[in-house]
């Protein structure tokens, strides 16, 4: 259902600043009032952190642990589930938030635990001690709690550069008052109050944004795409499918501090004058998902979405859409597909998405993340945006550190960093057994992996490229030395073939002859010409594939042979034992098929 | 996940059509229905897609059947047979790859007796390989309708399916 908003008004006149103004005080209003509520009353404000990753590592446990303590000192104890701050290897973690004292966290809490941990904020504080699961504190008025060093000091803060996760942890993403009381919407309210759409647009262009999602297109330039159109409806789309296996930085956002990407998609719609927004997630993803559209509402009944925001002549609407499982329903134009409920194929392109994109509209799509930086460069201004990263790739970067790496977690570090600082100074080396880190393997599985020699290359789009990787969604996951590359090469390809969407023959069955290939070296089968085999139809795949998901299915075997050629060339002469975890070679992987075939829809 | 109990053909289709009318009934704001939209509330709610919600769902969408089928059968969730009473998934992505996941699977296939995806023969258990649960900081994640479980051990694992194992047998509903 396609609701109309009359578009010509909007753009042609800015409201006299004072009705925006007046609307945006009042809101302000309440949300200092909230937030004075929770940190400067008589009890303590106790924070669980529960992203997905708090969640398995136990956090609902603790949080159960903690609702009998709901009264405390002269009344209610706040008990907040939070996203996640980052380090994961600290969780589940809990955080208090002490009246007058400041801020201390808790790390590897269990259940168990609680009762000794509530006892010194309950008590007199200086007879009850601190529980040694106590890590970090963030202010300390009046000396409290002098002895534990501040949480931005620690090592894994200290290389940080955190814009897009300021807000982590620190508020109850499900409050929107936390997140305006926290400088929130005050982008939008400046847009608003005194920017016009082209204004917008032209910061976004100086701030030198380039997208998230994989691709690293300007995203100013995106945007200039859609803005003239007149049309009367117009969309922009947030892509939240994210099914890169060890990327959660999207839905780290959205667990979190889902606002942050709300505001950035409503100063999207502005700047290009559209009507319609929409939040793509796959099902499943019951947080972010829950986040979200508790979002939404949230700035619906503000009045920060839907006909006239914040009493301005600017309207726009906006919702939640969920596709089933496909990561291919990630690429754009198949995004579109899937919102319009049919199967997640790519389209042909042109018409391209700002002429003729989702329900034949103009659109606009732009990742979590890319969206989550616009409230602070037009908030700070493109200048200060620029201060942070490098000449091609301005501001920082979402890292998810994962695999045999000593801190695992969710980091946010200033472009130019170069991998080894992100490894040794925030991921503390390699994991407890691991004796070196061998291999990375980034930009989820259509990206590469890179062997030690180019753990010196800095985070940074063009960089990354240059050693065959790609920055992509963030993710890095850790091997040592005990890790098989041809087997790792092989779960990847696996994972691309069993996603083949299937409408283009090279992705859908070069991935399956690739995948046996490296299947038979696994087993110590392999036969003469298998690698050149491999090149062959990757090269293929790569010139006959509408999406990158054919394109790029080739580049995790091309990086891995150029780092580690040895020990494709052992599997080849059978000097290796056959891999996986029975030594058989065997591999498990799903058995459910995608029938193939573009069908009807 | 509810235990899905045998219901008659027109049973089905009154809670196929409830599920279809809730994504808009009582909403505020207009919500966008689509094929797959329409699918995904039906599995919501029933956990499975039978053959009357095809059917359903092509009139509701004003669709046809084959092409509710095209959508249905694309998207790897979407599964025409009722689940067990719970569904355990193993993560099967290149983060719990690395961290030791084909021992957990192992495991939890042979704590199912069972030799891959599938549901045990006396309808408790469904296993599923998932691509990602998305909590790779505590790799290897294994997750019971959809509650996630981190930094398993093939030990632990084996654990946790007979420990869900027992609660059904002691009649635990979710």
């Amino acid at each position: 259902m396609v609701t109309t908003i009359d578009r010509s008004v909007v753009g042609q006149q800015v409201k006299s600043e004072s009705e925006v103004d007046l609307a945006f005080v009042r809101v302000r209003n309440r949300a200092n009032t909230r937030w004075r509520e929770l940190t400067a009353g008589d009890t303590p404000w106790f924070k669980v952190g529960f992203g997905a990753s708090g969640q398995a590592a136990g956090a609902q446990s603790v949080y159960d642990a903690l609702v009998p303590f709901g009264q405390m000192g002269n009344g209610n104890v706040t008990l907040s589930k939070v996203g996640p701050r980052g380090p994961m290897y600290l969780e589940p973690t809990l955080e208090v938030t002490v009246p007058g004292g400041g801020t201390v966290i808790h790390g590897n809490v269990d259940a168990k635990m609680v009762g000794e941990i509530v006892a010194h904020y309950a008590d007199d504080r200086d007879s009850t001690p601190l529980h040694p699961s106590a890590f970090a504190r963030i202010g300390n008025k009046d000396g409290y709690n002098d002895g534990l060093p501040r949480w931005r000091d620690l090592p894994v803060n200290l290389p940080q550069t955190k814009v897009l996760t300021r807000n982590f942890g620190v508020i109850d993403p499900h409050d929107i008052l936390q997140y305006i009381a926290n400088g929130g919407y005050s982008a939008l309210h400046k847009a608003l109050a005194s920017m016009k759409p082209d204004e917008v647009l032209d910061e976004v262009k100086a701030s030198g944004l380039r997208g998230r999602g994989g691709a690293a297109f300007p995203t100013g330039l995106k945007w200039s795409f859609l803005a003239p159109s007149d049309a009367p409806v117009k969309y922009v789309l947030c892509n939240c499918e994210e099914g890169d296996p060890g990327a959660f930085n999207d839905k780290g956002i959205l667990e979190s501090d889902p606002h942050l990407l709300l505001e950035g998609l409503i100063l999207n719609g502005y700047a290009t004058r559209s009507t319609h927004g929409v939040v793509f997630i796959r099902q499943g993803h019951d947080l972010p998902i829950d986040a979200t559209r508790d979002a939404i509402d949230q700035a619906y009944e503000l009045g920060l979405l839907g006909t006239n925001i914040l009493d301005s002549d600017f309207s726009f609407e906006a919702e939640v859409s969920l596709t089933g499982d496909s990561y291919v329903a990630g690429e754009e134009t198949a995004m579109m597909e899937a919102i319009e409920g049919k199967r997640s194929t790519p389209r042909f392109k042109p018409p391209f998405p700002a002429a003729a994109g989702l329900w034949q509209k103009p659109t606009n799509i732009n990742n979590v993340k890319t969206l989550s930086y616009v409230p602070s460069i037009v908030r700070d201004g493109a200048e200060e945006f620029k201060k942070t990263g490098t000449d091609s790739s301005s501001g920082t970067a979402l890292v998810c550190l994962t695999g045999k790496i000593a801190r695992p977690g969710l980091y946010e570090v200033a472009m130019g960093v170069t991998i080894r600082e992100v490894l040794d100074d925030i991921g503390g080396g390699p994991a407890e057994g691991s004796e070196r880190i061998k291999v990375l393997q980034t930009g989820g599985p259509l990206g590469g992996v890179m062997g030690e020699d180019a753990f010196d290359t800095e985070i940074d789009f063009d960089a990354m490229a240059k050693v065959g990787c790609i920055l992509g969604s963030g993710g890095i996951i850790v091997g040592d030395e005990k890790t098989d590359i041809v087997d790792l090469i092989r779960n990847l390809v696996a994972f691309n073939q069993f996603e083949s969407c299937g409408k283009c023959f090279p992705c859908r069955l070069g991935n399956t002859h690739m995948l046996d290939v490296l299947d038979r070296m696994c087993k110590n089968e392999s036969r003469p010409g298998d690698l050149e085999l491999m090149e062959k139809v990757g090269t293929n795949m790569k010139i006959g594939s509408l999406c990158g998901h054919g394109q790029l299915g080739y580049n995790p075997i091309s990086s891995a042979v150029a780092y580690f050629g040895d020990e494709f060339r052992q599997r080849l002469n059978g000097e290796l034992q056959p891999s996986g975890s029975l030594g058989d070679g065997i591999m498990l992987m799903p058995s459910r098929t995608r029938p193939v075939g573009q069908g009807g829809a | 996940m509810a235990p899905t109990e045998s219901k008659s053909s027109a049973e089905l289709r009154t809670q196929i059509r409830g599920a279809l009318n809730g994504q808009t009934a009582g909403k505020e704001r207009p919500a966008t229905v689509t094929v797959l939209s329409s699918l995904l509330a039906v599995q919501d709610d029933l956990h499975y897609i039978p053959v009357e919600a095809v059917e359903e769902v092509a009139q509701y969408c004003d669709s046809t059947i084959n092409d509710v089928w095209s959508v249905a059968s694309f998207y790897t969730n979407f599964r025409f047979s009722p689940p067990g009473q719970v569904t355990i998934d193993v993560c099967w992505g290149p983060t719990c790859h690395v961290m030791g996941a084909q021992d957990v699977l192992r495991a939890v296939h042979d704590a199912m007796d069972v030799e891959g995806e599938g549901t045990t023969e006396d309808g408790k258990l469904t296993l599923r390989y998932s691509t990602c649960l998305g909590a790779c900081g505590q790799a290897p994640v294994i997750a019971r309708d959809h509650v996630l479980r981190g930094n398993v051990t093939p030990e632990s694992a084996r654990e946790f399916v007979t420990t869900v194992s027992k609660e059904l047998d002691n009649g635990y509903h979710h």
